[in-house]
């Protein structure tokens, strides 16, 4: 993306084409795409066959808010006892077999190691 | 004949008829193909450029199913920054604005980085920057980039300590011109590299390079050696993007692997993203603010086109103010951003924006 006034610019771009962040299943095609250099189709069928979802479902926040909570890898919404940040993301490493930096270096600090799932 | 309200690259408004349209998008894609030795866009693509712009609606989309990543350059500035940043001064913390991000927006990823957002301020910084990345990765779970500009122009009089290439080079003194580009950028690599690996140890999801070559084929050669050695030497991903459609040629003479990188177009600096290692590459191509939203938008994703067809690696074409189709105004009107979004994915075939 780039620069522009929030409303015009990143709002825009969000509601045109974005996959929708932690709402849907965007940030997790992002970490494929980041992680793995994966093209957004590879990367999107990648995610869907560990969610065991299919690809368009990945974009649909009325599938997804389920799947994410039922996996425990972290909601849009404020829900208590849903796993949050660091814990959603561990969990989502070990979902994804992808390595996640802040992860490792939770168990780097805490010597937990693998962590429980 | 119906008269269609549309917009220029400044963004005012004007009428056109279809067939003007249509004529706009064709030979804007052949001002892209003729620049870039690239294909045109063929005629199904047209098409479908052509009832986006002639249809009437305010807002344009993907086909569901279609939707890309979103990566984020300037980090929250828009939220927190002045015009600058095309920023609204909220008075919030980055913190929150990266949250808000995260929650409110629902972007894909998000990207923390210092308000003057060159590398050469932020490194003396570094530590509230790291402090921030640290403490953001506890409370968010999507992908967290720290991001600046190599800025090579920070590093030349009278803003630092090398000779400025500008004065030099209207004196002739060609020579002295490319030596002070030389020393500049080996400072500028390191710079870049020493800040990237202070984020390599925070738990940092991934490094944006960001107006890159802003200063020309000096800077970009700086900024794929530290790609270079950061991709082969830590676990954080490199995403690279440009500041221009074509690579200027300031020093001319410099080399990546072989590759002359002065008058480089999109696609042809993609190959040498990708050779250094990126995991992402984003190109830009600028805006004519005096043709029509449809010819910038034609001649954006033509230029784009032609980097995906050939891409190993995600495609995150820049599309902010003045670029990628987007009207140069510090307020963005919300149909044509929505439509330069849209062709970007569906016709430029883009991994993300």
């Amino acid at each position: 993306m780039g620069t522009g006034d929030p409303n015009g610019m990143g709002m825009a771009h969000a509601l045109a084409s974005s996959m929708g962040g932690i709402k849907t299943a965007g940030d997790l095609v992002a970490r494929m795409q980041l992680n793995e250099k994966m093209r957004l189709t590879e990367a999107k069928q990648y995610v869907a066959d560990k969610l065991g979802v299919s690809v368009f479902d990945l974009s649909d926040s009325t599938v997804m808010r389920t799947v994410r909570e039922e996996l425990d890898i972290g909601v849009v919404t404020a829900v208590p006892g849903l796993a949050k940040g660091l814990e959603a993301k561990a969990r989502i490493a070990a979902l994804l077999g992808i390595r996640i930096n802040s992860v490792e270096r939770l168990k780097a600090k805490t010597g937990l190691g693998a962590l429980a799932h | 004949m119906s008269s269609i309200v549309t917009r220029m690259g400044d963004g005012g408004t004007v009428q056109m008829t279809r067939d003007e349209i249509r004529r706009e998008i064709v030979e804007g894609s052949e001002a892209a193909a003729v620049k870039a030795k690239v294909p045109v866009l063929g005629e199904n693509e047209v098409d479908y450029l052509v009832d986006m712009f002639c249809c009437p609606s305010r807002v344009w989309g993907v086909e569901r199913g279609h939707e890309a990543v979103m990566t984020k350059d300037g980090g929250t500035n828009t939220l927190i920054s002045s015009r600058l940043s095309s920023g609204i001064a909220a008075p919030i913390g980055r913190e929150t604005a990266v949250r808000l991000f995260e929650r409110a927006f629902a972007f894909d990823s998000m990207e923390v980085g210092h308000i003057d957002y060159s590398v050469k301020p932020s490194k003396f910084i570094v530590s509230v920057e790291q402090e921030h990345m640290e403490l953001l990765q506890h409370t968010t779970v999507f992908p967290l980039f720290y991001g600046f500009m190599p800025n090579l122009g920070l590093y030349y009089r009278p803003d630092g300590q090398f000779e400025n290439p500008s004065d030099l080079l209207p004196l002739g003194r060609i020579d002295e011109a490319r030596r002070t580009q030389e020393e500049a950028l080996e400072a500028c690599h390191d710079d870049v590299v020493w800040q990237s690996r202070m984020f390599a140890e925070t738990g940092c999801d991934g490094i944006n390079y960001d107006t890159v070559a802003s200063t020309g084929d000096a800077e970009f050669l700086a900024t794929l050696r530290a790609t270079e050695t950061i991709s082969s030497t830590t676990d954080m991903p490199v995403e690279v993007s440009m500041a221009a459609e074509m690579v200027l040629g300031f020093h001319g003479e410099l080399e990546y692997k072989g590759t002359r990188l002065a008058g480089l177009w999109p696609h042809q600096q993609m190959k040498v993203v990708e050779q250094a290692g990126a995991a992402i590459f984003g190109p830009v191509v600028n805006n004519n603010s005096k043709k029509s939203c449809a010819w910038n938008v034609a001649r954006a994703v033509t230029f784009v086109k032609a980097c995906t067809a050939d891409a190993a690696i995600p495609i995150h074409p820049n599309v902010g103010n003045g670029v990628g189709g987007v009207p140069m105004f510090e307020v963005s009107p919300m149909d044509m951003v929505s439509r330069a979004s849209a062709a970007m994915i569906e016709i430029g075939k883009a991994d993300g924006l």
